[in-house]
């Protein structure tokens, strides 16, 4: 996950028309660091959710030194660390390895912060730096790598949290985004539960887990990761969503091999939808702005 | 930001993407050696003897002993959920019913109709079940609920071995009758007693909790005492309300002993409100022992669905939640075994959890007791097969190779079916998701023939002088895949050899006869309480002996404490004599006797290789 960092603070709160309820003008980049900052209270206030202090320890400073060194190293300027704080809280949230093993923190992230310089396209990264390194780390480490599968039970503060974040994903101009996923997977969850026989709630019910909160409030909507139009965008999650179907029903395949995509089955869909939507959208960008001279 | 600066220098990038690459390399490299996860090469029999200083075989069949668990029914109601739900019952516990010296074995069944068993050892070593003929095999009939596990105890301290069973239904309490013909004969005395009371039990201990000399008892619910799983009157919300942090289980209950009534029977009193230990966290394993060192029984409690909870005794009026480091590590705890894993004469923990590679790693929990220091129980499972032993139930610590330090048992699996269908990526489905539909069996898939982590090996763990442990199951010889469920140690034969007996859910009872090493030295103490209860139950022995080390050298001073437990591990009981391994060469300085009445008797310079009998000698 990677916080908003594309759009111009004050081009961000200029664009939000006076309503009769605003939130205070903030960049809303600003407001996702608060989310997941609540996120990462109230996680660890109700669940005990990271874990340990020393796990958030390895997680933020090893993506902020990184981003600091490698920011400095490659792009020649000392970056901004908002995203890098959105990522190390991230990986401390959502990894769950075997025991208490601190290298998997260690290296979500690394590798997280990491992929947004090795694996560039015109300048910018294709992948979801967490989204990223948790689809190879569930992949390359199966013994000790699994993904929050935590509950946060029925209490008040859960709905906070999700009222929270549909005001920041409001605010940062990217509920579409949010809400169309969640239409998508609601929907799909219906002819998925025709195929397997089970219950639409069933089918439907891990979007009201945890991890689908950090999904569609971070992952999903991370402007560095995310095509331009607003209709690319919806199109992109649909289109995750539906990927996401195909890999649920993967069980009634008896393709065992592809077994290990069940663990995380968004996780997958956005790691393989995600960066061919950026990367076409980058491809047309140059496009344009080739033609554009011309014109 | 600050302004970009000139581009970096071209070798940079390539750099990098080596160094990523190269982290994606040790990622995989790691996960397949991980740190402190040692699992021994498998061995012939004389091989693991030679390498390990025991070995295992079983020998159920041989020693007479043919048992098979049933399942239970439940209301169809709830069928899609029904193997999950009616996964428990298989249990085993230790006792000497008949008196004759020799440790006998009493197995539950979890289906109407479908008897207990009662193996009673015969002087040639092998077993009969008397378990019809001694009353105690029928007791899973339908509106009376079926047996979950069970504990023993001379509740009237009238010599002889009484029998509680806790079950899905009304518990039992069965009196060991003294016939003069030497036959064994139980009578039930539930409902004289008071304990006839509607519990949906997974778990309980005995503790004499007010040092009066009388065994008090302690049942935990797990599912809520108003449902009858065969009758659920159309009720499905019966599943936890959370998957981290559960609170609508079945209350918890302690029975005060009061000792026999005016017409000679056993009676209890329900003082759970008076002293303050009720808990609805769907505890699954509750063991009794004074763990703070202050003279009082203390309660640890595994919960499944939520954290583990220590019940400080406070001078037998009260107990006390105790903020011990165990509230915010929330997991789904399935047994409470016993043991000095330090040889620092400390009581510690080892609580099992569940772990499934990519969907779920809560790791065991090996609770180092630092209450002396008043720092509470530092887990210290962090990694490797101590962590990690699959979806774990019961467990008990013992030492197994005679080496002088504790090792562990754990039987594990949880439903072993269809090896080509998987249960666990449905179970995700519900798992994360919103306490209310999680509680709702309707909103669970229908389970059928999937396996949910079935077919798990039990994990022999050795310790390397306490500092970690290596899984030697498959070298040594324990290598069934049956879903254990309850296992307790007993020298069998009184060979100065920890034995195993493991229950299996829906599968057969196992013993695993132990070899050891004849090298080794060892030594054993049989506790009669007088002022305490007769059966001692919550006693302590702390020994202190010299050894030489592993390697040869000089001999080094070690000490070590068991406890007398009055149920532990998870539905199981383990013999109530206390064995040390004490490796070789050894001699004892001396043995200490902690009393639950308080009293503390010293044992000079005891004789090893010998079974001790102890009688309290507190005036």
């Amino acid at each position: 996950m990677n916080g908003p960092t594309s759009a111009s603070p004050a081009a961000v709160a200029a664009s939000v028309p006076r309503r009769r309820f605003s939130l205070p003008a903030l960049p809303a980049k600003y407001y996702s660091v608060t989310l997941i900052t609540l996120i990462l209270v109230v996680g660890q206030w109700q669940g005990g959710i990271v874990g340990g202090w020393e796990i958030l320890a390895t997680c933020l400073g090893l993506s902020l030194g990184l981003e600091l060194l490698l920011g400095r190293l490659l792009r020649g300027a000392w970056p901004s660390l908002l995203s890098a704080y959105i990522s190390g809280n991230s990986v401390a949230i959502l990894t769950k390895p075997s025991g208490e093993m601190l290298w998997p923190y260690a290296a979500g992230a690394l590798i997280s912060i990491a992929s947004k310089y090795v694996l560039t396209y015109r300048g910018r990264h294709l992948w979801n730096p967490t989204n990223l390194s948790f689809s190879v780390l569930l992949l390359l480490a199966p013994n000790t790598m699994s993904l929050l599968s935590h509950q946060w039970g029925n209490g008040v503060a859960t709905w906070a949290v999700l009222g929270v974040g549909c005001l920041v994903v409001w605010r940062a101009k990217v509920l579409p985004i949010t809400l169309a996923y969640v239409v998508a997977f609601a929907l799909l969850s219906w002819p998925r539960s025709l195929l397997t026989g089970r219950d639409w709630l069933t089918e439907v019910a891990p979007l009201t887990g945890p991890m689908y909160m950090l999904l569609i409030f971070f992952m999903l909507t991370d402007p560095r990761t995310v095509v331009r139009s607003t209709r690319g965008k919806v199109l992109t999650v649909v289109l995750i969503a539906l990927l996401e179907a195909l890999i649920r029903l993967l069980p009634q395949t008896g393709l065992r091999v592809l077994d290990p995509l069940l663990a995380a089955p968004p996780i997958f869909a956005l790691f393989a939808i995600g960066p061919v939507a950026m990367w076409l959208d980058l491809r047309r960008q140059a496009r344009e702005q080739a033609a554009a001279p011309r014109a | 930001m600050a302004a970009p600066s000139p581009p970096h220098h071209p070798v940079l990038k390539p750099v990098v993407t080596v160094l990523f690459a190269g982290m994606l390399g040790a990622s995989w490299w790691l996960d397949r050696h991980p740190f402190g996860t040692q699992v021994a090469d498998e061995a012939t029999h004389a091989e693991a003897l030679e390498r390990f200083g025991f070995a295992l075989r079983e020998v159920s069949a041989a020693r007479g002993i043919a048992f098979t668990h049933h399942a239970p029914r439940l209301d169809p109601l709830i069928r899609n959920v029904e193997p999950h739900v009616a996964g428990m019952g298989a249990a085993i516990s230790v006792a000497d019913a008949d008196g004759d010296g020799r440790p006998d074995l009493y197995a539950t069944n979890s289906d109407f109709d479908r008897p207990n068993a009662l193996f009673v050892q015969q002087p040639d070593g092998s077993f009969r079940d008397l378990a019809a003929q001694a009353g105690v095999a029928d007791l899973n009939r339908r509106g009376e609920g079926v047996s979950m596990g069970s504990i023993w105890a001379d509740i009237d301290n009238d010599g002889d071995e009484d029998l509680f069973v806790h079950k899905w239904g009304y518990a039992q309490l069965l009196r060991n009758e003294r016939v003069p013909t030497g036959e064994l004969r139980f009578t039930d005395v539930t409902a004289g007693a008071g304990l006839r009371r509607w519990m949906n039990s997974n778990g309980a201990s005995w503790i004499d909790y007010d040092r009066d000399g009388l065994v008090d008892l302690y049942v935990a619910g797990y599912f809520p005492e108003r449902f009858d799983l065969w009758d659920l009157r159309g009720e499905t919300r019966i599943m936890h309300d959370s998957f981290e942090f559960a609170t609508n289980g079945g209350h918890n209950v302690l029975w005060r002993n009061l000792g026999p009534g005016p017409d000679g029977q056993p009676r209890f009193e329900d003082v759970t409100a008076r002293t303050h230990c009720d808990s609805t966290r769907w505890t699954l394993a509750v063991a009794a022992a004074d763990f703070d060192g202050d003279g009082w029984l203390d309660l640890y409690l595994a919960n499944d669905y939520g954290p583990e909870e220590f019940f400080r005794n406070v001078e037998g009026q009260r107990f006390e939640l105790a903020s011990v480091g165990l509230s915010e590590d929330s997991k789904s705890g399935m047994s409470v075994a016993l043991g000095d894993t330090r040889n620092a004469g400390a009581v510690d923990v080892y609580v099992t959890n569940i772990s499934k590679a990519l969907y779920l790693f809560q790791g065991n929990n090996l609770r180092v007791n630092r209450l002396a220091e008043r720092a509470g129980f530092e887990n210290v499972a962090r990694e490797g097969v101590i962590a990690d032993c699959g979806w774990a139930w019961g467990s008990q610590f013992g030492d197994l190779n005679n080496d002088g330090w504790q090792d562990l048992a754990v039987v594990n699996g949880f439903i072993s079916a269809d090896r080509e269908a998987d249960y666990w990526y449905d179970m995700s489905l519900i798992g994360g998701a919103a306490g209310d539909l999680f509680e709702d069996t309707r909103n669970w898939a229908d389970i059928g023939d999937k396996s949910l982590s079935g077919y798990e090996r039990s994990r022999i763990l050795l310790s390397q002088q306490g500092r970690r442990f290596v899984d030697v199951a498959g070298a040594v010889g324990c290598d069934d895949v049956y879903d254990g469920r309850s296992v307790a140690l007993a020298d069998l034969r009184g060979r100065g050899a920890l034995d195993l007996v493991i229950a299996n859910q829906k599968g057969p009872l196992l013993v695993y006869e132990n070899d050891v090493d004849p090298g080794r030295d060892w030594v054993s103490f049989a506790l009669t309480g007088t002022a305490s209860n007769r059966s001692a139950l919550g006693a302590s022995v702390t020994l202190e002996w010299t050894a030489a080390d592993a390697a040869g050298g000089a001999p080094a001073a070690r000490v070590q404490t068991r406890v007398v437990d009055g149920g532990s591990g998870f539905c199981s009981q383990n013999e109530r004599a206390l064995h040390f391994g004490l490796g070789h060469g050894a001699s004892v300085q001396r043995a200490v006797v902690r009393w639950p009445s308080g009293h503390a008797q010293v044992l000079q310079a005891p004789a090893v290789r010998t079974r001790h009998a102890v009688t309290e000698d507190a005036p």
